[in-house]
């Protein structure tokens, strides 16, 4: 499986459930502890806290090679992993890597206390996005040249579930697809289906 | 970071000016250059700031974790990229925008960068520039060359060079203007940019414009220089040009721009600010950069002569036709409207009617209103700047200007399109009202991303509009317009000292902790392009400001007499009288097990330089020295009330006097016998505090200090009103110099 377009700097955003429920106010602490206690291999640096913006970022840990971040843009809360070091290996190693990287994120956030369980998964929406431009502009033929590629990682993903997929329509924002299964999944099924 | 960074310059080949072009193509030799360790890292610091590339927080591969300081290992090893700045660390791209002025194509760039390179955040700051914050350096070609292709440059956002030159966003529509300085303001700009003449300063130069003496727009006073438009009757005709002032700039110590000259006719105004360079370069302070900026060369030489010595400097000039060659186009500039002029909107919401109230401002072309877009901490998204560019282009002929508030105004909206506008920019989060009211509040980074911030500005201004906001239909008209602006640092950035209620960060410590604190600065003034500057009353604890906004507003509107400003009833009351009804908030919590003090807001990690034990012994020592600095904080209000009343010499000397005691109370540590004599403490301190870098702010350096000294060695001179004015404000500096200090040396203290 080879695409014309590098997919780097992969972003994925799991959406939550009930996010009327979800408070942003409790993860600035999880994040600080998340960097004090080096959770993750990736470098974390600092913890930003937008929760004044209208549909906004929310809450970003900031890390050298990517950031994590509660993420409201679009008014669709979910927990986003943002890549932003170039990545080696193919495609599908880098949706792979990302997407992995959103679901132990996420896992991690519905453990924390401190959230009180509030913070869970929806279990069916998942957005992509390349965060690049020029890699990946946000055109109908950006879509046709990488569906291949996204196909068989969502099968892999989802294993044979049914799935719609959308595409954001102004080819100003970042190329984005937005991937909505017939079923439930849990992030442990999830992270499970990638790793076989 | 971006694997496309190597495709942008041929991408963009042919789309940027062709000498921004080259220019960005030497920036990315000099990033490869250093890479290889063929450049000076305190050079390439300088070739990068002065394309507006800054250091931010924990750049120097340290963090505080709440408990400890841990090391952060950046990928790129031990490469800097200035002293003490590691290459992989996050930095800050700032972006000038000259006057404001933005079209919806740059709008959308911005957008693309934001998200990108940044957080998906770009934040409009107080001269008008846009930030973006989480940069990596190896990523600012690409990201500048995109700029540059929208006609944007970010050369000279930043180092010893003219930055953005500011204007008034409302020139051209204001009711009030004497003419529309847009023009003149870019014409400065275009010509200062890369001039030889600018390169040689030894701190930054900021330049404004205004089209009248009595509205904040301009804030002329603070600036290096600053333009009032005004004209004259010439055989006849009206002539235009500017009252003209040099020598404002708030910084640590606030200094008020000199009259320069009440009427600079249009043609030379660029000559002249030339001039003013030329003397700056050549007689301004290099060495000591806290003495440095233009201000203190002017307070030096009195006005006077400074003048003087410019006009000497304008005859050598050698004629130039870009001095000229724009005035003709100026005089018959006019922005045009997309739309009709309409009618004021008949029947509308409550939440509209609200808007309309705080958001529109009449134009002087009847019909038309400029629409203010309050951003809160002056933070956007990409998606509401993709937004607002579809805004502009529908409704306007793309007439959108950053503000110095941390806004955007949209002009020439015609007002049968106001029901549409608010229903758009409301759509995307952006219609809030209160523009302009105490809920705007200005702020600048603080401690979320400044290397220099001592506490949360942002995270206090976020508490304080989220408490307002609350309210803010209840809140009593008088309240509804103060200026709210804080700094996270004595370095001005919120403009802290021409708000109605200014605040910026100092440390204190209690119990033997240190714990965020803001200086209340009250007696400032917006209005008038920042008529005056306000002095500090008191330390309170960060998480006590709120209940400080709510007890000074509360008896503001109790207390005020009819039609009475914040500013005069701070002077009515007095400062001791608000002193007195602020002391309860300035005490450390009752309960010592309330940790919330500790740290501060938006930001759980306790505030400490870290642990901290203190012996019984100490603790005796500890008492002493609070109470002496205490006591010097007293005197120093108390010289502040001495100038209030016209006691000049008086507030000198006691100003003078309190730093010498809160000089003797550090001495004290370690040499109780210490006499009352000043010239005995001032040596001592030289010797124990200063030789040996103990007194030293990690960017200021030994700046508080010099204050000290300097005073010292001028004791016996007369003092003038603003002499005692600056005498005062450095020894507040220097007292909280003193108790960063006596915080910093934690346990050694101890001993």
């Amino acid at each position: 499986m080879s695409s014309p377009i590098n997919l780097q700097h992969v972003n994925v955003k799991l959406l939550v459930k009930d996010p009327e429920s979800v408070d942003l106010e409790p993860l600035i602490p999880v994040f600080h502890s998340w960097i004090r206690d080096h959770v993750f291999d990736e470098l974390l640096l600092d913890v930003a806290d937008y929760r004044h913006v209208h549909e906004g970022p929310g809450v970003v840990l900031i890390g050298h090679q990517a950031n994590y971040s509660v993420d409201n843009t679009d008014n669709r809360l979910g927990v986003r992993y943002n890549r932003k070091a170039p990545l080696d290996g193919t495609n599908q190693d880098r949706l792979t890597q990302a997407t992995r990287a959103a679901l132990t994120a996420f896992q991690r956030l519905e453990a924390e206390s401190g959230l009180k369980g509030k913070l869970r998964f929806g279990g069916r929406e998942v957005e992509v996005f390349i965060n690049d431009r020029l890699l990946a502009p946000n055109l109908a033929a950006t879509l046709e040249a990488v569906k291949p590629e996204l196909q068989a990682f969502l099968k892999k993903l989802f294993r044979d579930s049914e799935y719609s997929l959308s595409h954001g329509a102004d080819p100003r924002g970042l190329f984005a697809v937005a991937v909505k299964t017939s079923r439930e999944f849990a992030l442990a099924d999830l992270l499970a289906n990638l790793a076989s | 970071m971006k694997v496309s960074n190597t495709q942008w310059k041929e991408k963009l080949s042919g789309k940027m000016p062709e000498n921004l072009a080259r220019e960005l193509d030497i920036y990315e030799t000099e990033i490869a250059l250093r890479k290889q360790g063929k450049i000076d890292e305190r050079l390439f610091a300088e070739t990068r700031l002065r394309r507006g590339t800054y250091g931010q927080r924990y750049d120097n591969g340290q963090r505080y974790d709440g408990t400890k300081f841990q090391e952060i290992t950046y990928p790129s090893g031990d490469l800097t990229k200035g002293p003490n700045t590691m290459w992989d660390a996050p930095g800050m791209q700032r972006i000038k925008i000259p006057g404001g002025g933005l079209n919806a194509d740059q709008l959308e760039t911005m957008a693309e960068l934001a998200e990108e390179y940044s957080d998906n955040i770009a934040h409009v700051t107080t001269r008008q520039d846009f930030q973006l914050h989480y940069i990596h350096i190896d990523d600012t070609p690409s990201l500048m060359r995109r700029l540059a292709a929208a006609g944007i440059t970010t050369r000279e956002a930043c180092g010893n060079s003219v930055r953005n030159v500011t204007a008034c966003p409302y020139a051209g529509t204001c009711q009030d203007e004497v003419f529309d300085v847009t023009p003149y303001s870019h014409a400065l700009a275009k010509f200062l940019l890369g001039h030889p003449d600018c390169q040689n300063f030894g701190r930054k130069f900021k330049p404004a414009f205004s089209g009248c003496a009595q509205h904040a727009c301009g804030l002329t006073n603070m600036h290096d220089v600053g333009f009032i438009a005004s004209t004259r009757n010439e055989n006849g005709a009206q002539k235009r040009g500017f009252q003209m002032f040099v020598g404002g700039g708030l910084g640590t110590v606030p200094y008020m721009a000199k009259l320069f000259d009440s009427f600079v006719p249009v043609e030379e105004i660029l000559p002249l600010t030339q001039a003013i360079a030329r003397v700056f370069a050549r007689l301004g302070e290099k060495k000591n950069r806290n003495r440095a900026r233009i201000k203190f060369l002017v307070h030096d030489l009195g006005i006077e002569k400074f003048k003087e010595l410019v006009l000497e400097e304008r005859k050598t000039l050698a004629p130039d036709l870009r001095w000229t060659d724009f005035v003709k186009d100026a005089e018959q500039f006019v922005e045009a409207p997309l739309r009709q002029a309409g009618e004021w909107p008949s029947a509308a919401s409550e939440g509209f009617q609200r808007w309309l109230k705080t958001n529109t401002r009449a134009q002087k072309q009847p019909g038309y209103v400029v629409v203010t877009v309050a951003l809160p901490l002056g933070d956007i998204t990409a998606n509401q700047l993709r937004a607002l560019a579809d805004i502009v282009r529908r409704f306007t002929k793309e007439t959108i200007r950053t503000t110095i508030e941390q806004n955007f105004v949209i002009r020439w909206v015609s007002q049968n399109d106001l029901p549409e506008v608010y229903k758009a920019l409301e759509a995307v989060g952006l219609g809030d009202p209160g523009a302009g009211a105490i809920v705007d509040i200005v702020t600048c980074p603080g401690t979320d991303t400044c290397k220099l911030g001592i506490s949360s500005s942002r995270g206090l201004a976020g508490e304080l509009h989220k408490r307002l906001a609350e309210k803010s239909y209840q809140l009593d008209e008088s309240v509804q317009h103060l200026h709210i602006k804080i700094s996270g640092c004595f370095n001005s950035c919120g403009q802290h000292h021409v708000a109605d209620l200014g605040f910026y960060g100092v440390s204190r410590k209690v119990g033997g902790f240190a714990v965020p604190h803001f200086q209340v600065v009250l007696g400032g003034e917006w209005e008038h392009n920042a008529g005056s500057y306000g002095l500090p009353v008191a330390a309170i604890p960060s998480k006590n400001i709120p209940q400080v906004v709510t007890r000074l507003t509360e008896r503001y509107v109790a207390d005020r007499t009819h039609g009475e400003t914040f500013k005069d009833f701070v002077k009515r009351v007095g400062k001791v009288e608000l002193k007195k009804a602020l002391e309860d908030l300035a005490k450390p919590p009752a309960d010592p097990s309330d940790r919330s003090f500790f740290s501060d807001w938006g930001d759980p990690r306790e505030y400490t330089l870290g642990d901290m034990g203190v012996g019984e012994c100490a603790g005796e020592v500890v008492s002493s020295i609070e109470f002496d600095l205490a006591a010097a904080e007293r005197e120093v209000f108390e010289a502040q009330l001495a100038l209030e009343s016209g006691q000049i010499e008086k507030a000198g000397k006691t100003a003078y006097q309190s730093m010498v005691h809160a000089a003797k109370a550090l001495v004290k540590i370690n040499h109780q016998n210490i006499s009352d004599d000043p010239g005995e403490i001032v040596a001592e301190f030289r010797t124990r505090f200063y030789d040996t870098q103990k007194f030293w702010d990690p960017y200021a350096g030994g700046k508080f200090a010099n204050y000290l000294f300097d005073a010292h060695q001028k004791a016996s001179q007369p003092h003038t009103g603003d002499s005692s004015r600056y005498l005062i404000d450095e020894a507040q500096l220097f007292i909280d110099a003193a108790h960063s200090c006596y915080n910093k040396m934690g346990t050694a203290v101890g001993v």
